[in-house]
């Protein structure tokens, strides 16, 4: 086996994994609930491209520009209608709601678009790589990771240099107190669930380049953000990009062996984090 | 500037404020003092809009105000530096105190006034918050709320678990915060400490005013037997 290799493609697709973990960590972080509908708004931009580019004649990746305010607008809407009245300070109620709307995301997407996969034609970048000795580095794949990194360090930059940024963390510590300095609670949840739809929208297009995507594959989706960010340490910005890595690392070096084992590695990975840092290797910091 | 009429507060089922009524002019400190569980906290969160009142009026500045939020009557002008600090503790002492800029209103107070009214505060301020004396924590809290720059500010217990040396530091800049014309009201357990730093006092026993007056006007058994209620 080419260790090597195998390395190098791990790390490539935990960008695309880290994209994945930080609109999931971001909504923990700041409203401390669990958005089960997170893989299926990933799946729904995708299929959100695949339309723009049909209407519009677009390459898939100039959709970023319609895609990710859209999806923006979307959550910030979704948050302020529906989220926010489910904030009660009860754990279920969320649960309940985004696992609806996870429901029927996959039934509409199945109604509107039939169950196929489709995919996202970036034309020839879709398979041009960089070659570096025998390493074969698809170009793809490696904007998906430097698109990982920008959007963590303008992340970082957002919480921790901008007041907006601050009222975030200030919100997360303790909304209540938050209220007393001025900061709509709920309007930063608005903004918050925003931004992480953003995010997803930016995941989901990169997903639909890199391969085919189909209704019913949003929890699958959900699981490896899940897993990036449990391996990354809840809340931790930068470990979300580490625990993409390692998830990613693992899988690659899983279906080496047998391709069958591509979940399986990740799962076993994310399972004995599980059980000796049950926090993660990095675990929530001051950032968020 | 801010005049509560017949406020009754209610915890579900639970009264906690019965027919309050008290006011406060521009430019006055006020004192809240009373035993425990009096409702002096109660009093100045309802204040603040962390709470709204069954059945009353609250006028701040002419409006009635009450059942608004907390974050438009911080942007109104009122700050409240809250029991037990709360300080925001994965930000540092800086980002706290700019967390209190938030509302953006103009006035006198910025970052640097609160590092020379509070020179302890400087050397920390990339501290987290949580990593600091309770002192210098209390500090922050104060300093937060001036960072509003409010035309009123809500104290609870400032004094509460700190050594006498830096209740002298606080009580000091309470002074100057008031002399810059900011109204104050303050809560209290140690009565004296209250009067001597107040204009006028107001005394709540289990949710009632039990006594109000200017401090120099009131006798120490009147006190002790609208505090303790026997
Ligand atoms: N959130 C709440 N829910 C229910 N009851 C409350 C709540 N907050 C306060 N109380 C009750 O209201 C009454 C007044 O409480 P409050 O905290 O206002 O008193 P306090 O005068 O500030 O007391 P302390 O000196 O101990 O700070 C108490 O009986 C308290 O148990
Ligand atoms: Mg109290």
């Amino acid at each position: 086996m080419d260790w090597l290799n195998a390395i190098v493609q791990g790390i490539l697709l935990g960008g695309l994994y880290a994209l994945y973990g930080t609109g999931l960590s971001l909504i923990f972080g700041v409203m401390r609930i669990v958005n089960l509908a997170h893989g299926d708004f990933i799946v729904l931009a995708a299929y959100l491209s695949l339309v723009v580019t049909q209407i519009a004649g677009l390459s898939p990746f100039a959709t970023i520009l319609a895609v990710v305010p859209l999806l923006f607008v979307f959550g910030y809407v979704l948050q302020k209608t529906v989220l926010n009245r489910a904030l009660t300070g009860n754990l279920l109620p969320p649960v309940v709601i985004t696992f609806g709307i996870s429901i029927i995301l996959q039934n509409a997407l199945q109604l509107i678009f039939s169950p196929n996969s489709q995919g996202l034609d970036a034309g020839s970048l879709e398979t041009a790589s960089i070659q570096l000795g025998r390493l074969n580095i698809g170009w793809v794949p490696f904007i998906t990771l430097i698109t990982a990194i920008v959007v963590l360090a303008i992340l970082q930059l957002f919480l921790t240099r901008t007041a907006l940024g601050r009222a975030f963390r200030a919100t997360s510590d303790n909304p209540g107190i938050a209220e007393l300095m001025g900061i709509n609670s709920r309007q930063i949840y608005g903004i918050a669930l925003g931004l992480s739809l953003a995010i997803v929208a930016l995941a989901g297009i990169l997903l639909g380049i890199r391969t085919n995507f189909a209704p019913a594959e949003g929890p699958a989706r959900l699981l490896f953000a899940f897993e990036t960010v449990i391996i990354g340490g809840l809340g931790n910005l930068w470990g979300t990009l580490i625990g993409g890595i390692i998830l990613g690392i693992a899988q690659v070096i899983g279906a080496s062996f047998n391709p069958g084992w591509f979940q399986l590695a990740g799962h076993v990975v994310t399972l004995l984090v599980l059980a000796f840092l049950p926090s993660g290797l990095f675990p929530r910091t001051r950032e968020l | 500037m801010l005049k509560l009429q017949k406020i009754d507060l209610y915890y579900g089922q639970f009264q906690a404020l019965f027919d309050v009524s008290i006011s406060v002019e521009q430019g006055e400190t006020l004192a809240i003092i009373g035993a425990n569980g009096a409702g002096k906290t109660s009093l100045l969160r309802l204040i603040a809009g962390a709470h709204s009142a069954g059945s009353g009026e609250i006028l701040f500045k002419g409006e009635e105000v009450n059942k608004r939020p907390a974050y438009e009557m911080a942007k109104l002008g009122i700050a409240l530096v809250p029991e037990g600090r709360m300080l925001f503790p994965s930000l540092t002492v800086e980002e706290n105190l700019l967390v209190g800029n938030y509302v953006r209103r103009p006035g006198p107070w910025k970052l640097n006034d609160i590092y020379k009214l509070f020179p302890s505060l400087h050397e920390r301020r990339k501290n987290p918050s949580s990593n600091i004396s309770g002192g210098q924590q209390q500090m922050v809290a104060i300093g937060r709320a001036l960072m509003s720059n409010p035309n009123l500010i809500l104290l609870d217990e400032i004094s509460l678990g700190l050594a006498p040396l830096i209740i002298e530091e606080i009580y000091r800049v309470v002074k100057q915060i008031s002399a810059l014309g900011t109204t104050v009201i303050l809560v209290e357990q140690d009565v004296r400490r209250g009067m001597n730093a107040a204009d006028r006092v107001y005394c709540l026993l289990e949710g009632k005013i039990s006594l109000t007056g200017r401090p120099s006007e009131l006798s120490m058994e009147e006190v002790s037997q609208a505090y303790f209620g026997v």
